[in-house]
Formats: C-alpha cells, sequence, structure tokens
C-alpha cells in the first residue's frame, strides 16, 4: 500500500489534452512486472492519487507507462510533470485481459477514444506470440482525426499483414479520407470468424453496450466478450468499497469482466 | 461474365430478394463509376437514384458556415447510398464525394416508385431493407450526438482525475 518512488524519463503528448508518461523506478530496481489490462494507483506528491491504466508494453518490463487524458486536478499536474520528476507507483493492480484465454481464436480489439490506452497492453502481447493467434483485428473509434492516439504505431501496425487496423471518426473535416462513423458500424465487415473469437472491449460505458449488441448480432458468444469497466477505485485493492459495483469491487474483481458476468449489472441503473 | 442481376444479387442489400422481384429492380438498375473527388450528388438536388456500393469508399458531407465542409459519414463496399428518393420531395440533404474510385450500381428512383406503386409486395421488400438501413444509421447518429468520446464520457481510470 505504500508508493513506489519512479522517476520520470519522458512526458510524450499525444494529441491537445491526453499524454503518455514514461517511467521508470527511481529505488534502483529495475523492472515493474505486469499484464495486460491492469492498472496503478499514480500519486503526484501533494496533489492526489488517481488510478490510471497500464499502456506500455508488458514483454518489456523496463519502462512502465500511461497514458491519460487531461481532465481533473490530478491529472492536469500529471501533464506538467518534467522529466526527472518523481511519482508515486502503487500496483499492479486488477484482472488482466485474458490473453491465454484467446490463444487458437481470431481476437477482436474493439477501442473507443482513450479506451485504447489499456488495450494497446494486449495489442504488446498478441503481437509478440502472433502465432498463438489466429486473425487480429483493432478497430479503433474516436472523435475527430486531431483524437487518435499512438498514431505512428497504428501506422506501423497498419503496415503489417498479420494485423488488421480500422479507426473510424466521429467527425472529420472534408480533408480526413479515412472512415466517418461510429465504431460500432466498423464490426459487421470486420474480417473475424464469429464462431471462433475472443472480443476485449474498452471505451464509454455507452459505447461498450452498443460494441456488445454488435459483436453479438454478429454472432460472438458473450462469454467470449470481455470488457473493461470504470468506477471511482481509491484503494485498489477492495476494501474501501468506491468502486463497488454490485457484488463486485471494479479495482480488485476487474477491471476486466466477462461480459457474462456483468451484464446484468450494467442494465440496471440504480448501480 | 457476371450480368446486373447476379450483382444485385450478391450484394448484402438485396440477400435472400426473390428472384422475380430482382427480374423487376433490375430494369431500373446501371452501373456506374466515380472517380476520385467527383461529386456524385448535391443538397438540394432532385434525388432521383440511390447507389449500392460496390467497391470504393464515398462521404457524406455538409458544408457550414464558418468551419467549412464537414464529414458526417463514410459508406464503404456492401453500404446503400441515398434514401430520398423515397421520400417527398426527393431531394438530397447531403452532398455525396466519392474519396476514391468508386464502382457502384445505381437504381432509378423514379423507375423503382412506379414499379412499387404497381406491385405492393416488391414495395413491402424494398421498405423493409430500407427501413433497417435507417434505423441503423439512426442508432449511429444518436450515438455521434452523445459525443461519448468526450472529456464527460470518462470518469477516474482512464480518463484522470
Amino acid at each position: 500500500m505504500v508508493p513506489r518512488p519512479f522517476r520520470l524519463r519522458q512526458v510524450r503528448r499525444e494529441t491537445h489534452d491526453t499524454f503518455t508518461l514514461e517511467l521508470e523506478p527511481a529505488d534502483g530496481s529495475d523492472s515493474f512486472c505486469f499484464r495486460a489490462g491492469q492498472f496503478n494507483m499514480l500519486y503526484v506528491f501533494g496533489v492526489g492519487e488517481v488510478p490510471i491504466s497500464i499502456s506500455g508494453n508488458p514483454t518489456n518490463p523496463h519502462v512502465l507507462m500511461h497514458t491519460t487524458r487531461e481532465v481533473g486536478t490530478v491529472t492536469k499536474a500529471m501533464g506538467k510533470l518534467r522529466s526527472g520528476d518523481v511519482v508515486g507507483v502503487r500496483g499492479p493492480f486488477g484482472t488482466p485481459w485474458p490473453v491465454e484465454h484467446a490463444e487458437g481464436a481470431d481476437v477482436v480489439i474493439v477501442a473507443g477514444g482513450i479506451g485504447l490506452a489499456p488495450l494497446r497492453p494486449a495489442l504488446y502481447h498478441l503481437l509478440a506470440h502472433r502465432d498463438r493467434y489466429g486473425k487480429i483485428v483493432l478497430l479503433y473509434g474516436t472523435r475527430t482525426p486531431g483524437d487518435i492516439l499512438y498514431r505512428r504505431e497504428l501506422q506501423r501496425w497498419r503496415a503489417q499483414f498479420d494485423l488488421e487496423v480500422h479507426i473510424t471518426v466521429d467527425r472529420a473535416l472534408s480533408g480526413w479520407r479515412g472512415n466517418v462513423g461510429v465504431v460500432t458500424s466498423l464490426i459487421a465487415r470486420a474480417p473475424f470468424d464469429a464462431r471462433n473469437t475472443v472480443a476485449l472491449v474498452c471505451g464509454p460505458e455507452i459505447m461498450m453496450r452498443f460494441t456488445v449488441l454488435e459483436l453479438q448480432r454478429r454472432g460472438v458468444s458473450p462469454s467470449h466478450i470481455y470488457v473493461s469497466l470504470e468506477r471511482n477505485m481509491k484503494c485498489g485493492v477492495g476494501m474501501c468499497g468506491h468502486c463497488q459495483l454490485g457484488p463486485f469491487f471494479v479495482c480488485k474483481d476487474g477491471p476486466v469482466f466477462s461480459y457474462n458476468k456483468v451484464q446484468h449489472l450494467l442494465e440496471k441503473r440504480e448501480i | 461474365m457476371r450480368t446486373l442481376e447476379t450483382v444485385l444479387a450478391e450484394h448484402p442489400f438485396f440477400a435472400g430478394l426473390e428472384q422475380r422481384y430482382l427480374q423487376i429492380i433490375v430494369g431500373c438498375a446501371s452501373n456506374v463509376v466515380f472517380e476520385k473527388g467527383q461529386i456524385i450528388f448535391r443538397e438540394g438536388e432532385e434525388a432521383n437514384r440511390f447507389y449500392l456500393i460496390r467497391q470504393g469508399r464515398v462521404a457524406l458531407e455538409v458544408h457550414a458556415a464558418g468551419i467549412g465542409t464537414l464529414t458526417i459519414q463514410t459508406l464503404d463496399a456492401g453500404d446503400i447510398l441515398g434514401w430520398s428518393w423515397l421520400v417527398p420531395p426527393y431531394r438530397w440533404h447531403f452532398d455525396a464525394r466519392a474519396v476514391e474510385l468508386t464502382r457502384a450500381i445505381a437504381l432509378d428512383g423514379e423507375c423503382l416508385r412506379r414499379k412499387c406503386e404497381e406491385d405492393h409486395d416488391l414495395g413491402y421488400e424494398l421498405l423493409k431493407r430500407f427501413a433497417e438501413i435507417i434505423t441503423q444509421r439512426l442508432q449511429a447518429t444518436r450515438l455521434q450526438l452523445l459525443d461519448v468520446y468526450g472529456a464527460e464520457g470518462h470518469i477516474s481510470r482512464r480518463g484522470g482525475t
């Protein structure tokens, strides 16, 4: 429960309101192991602590990456940090994406907005073990072309023959030659075998609900659909109750859940 | 060589449609090609056709004063372009522009409306198919309007506090 000090190697600006922190242990240790989909509690000293998904490569434990958006007091303070500054890190916490369970199947990854950040480690894992999976398809929806995260990396992945990348934006000026429309509209024609597909979904909850409907319409079994949920996490270890969702604590029992497990809870307006 | 009837039968929009209806519809159909950047129709013009896109991409655009031309949706192979031919006053509500070389089948709206009036079963079949597309696009538009990726759509873990 005590934060470990991590030194900031670099702050990389991703879009006008998102950035990636690259951190390394400040206490002399040389690695930070985590599984794709987990998160850390990041502490900006004197300001506060927030839960942020890990967005880096789980096969490279020497650099810890977090991508976030500047929306509140702590993340705005984070955005002002400079190389050499120190932050506190608690974690990793939470359940990972079921990348082992997906072996032998096609994998479709549906990301909305900054929801791509918690999915990027899963993509790194899948690509590092490419021969264990069937088709891998990334469907990514965002607000405008200017809001696309990891642009260079997406271009590089797009150029690879063993990964399909489809991006869509909600609106664009006429110079944009890519897709315009909601991310759910990409699902119907995405190249995967619905009978043997594992879907990993992360984004705003309303986007995930419609995505799940579309995946099911396509024939993907709800037991093969995984979603990453967001609730107001504080302790990260299932003690404080801030992130309670019915019988679950999202920080400890999630954030990654099989859709089967939480479907009935997401439909309840009272919680 | 594949006939227009075969191409129509293979398009998802006409999947499962009885042969006799396809034979009627093919009389209103023709192949068209649009070069990259070509305007297919403009807002306010008479809507006398719709298109089954076979290849390429089409952008639906609207011009907003002070902002410029906005793309509100793109359509790809397998999609349908245009339903204003079906509803009075038969005018396009947006511009359509080929983003890349686009091949499509154009269906003459006036010809189809006449045939649907003569054979209401055919009209009902077509309306069912268009109703499904219109519903999908309405739902997609509602999602776009919600602006779910805006800052308000995110709370702590991925959005930060």
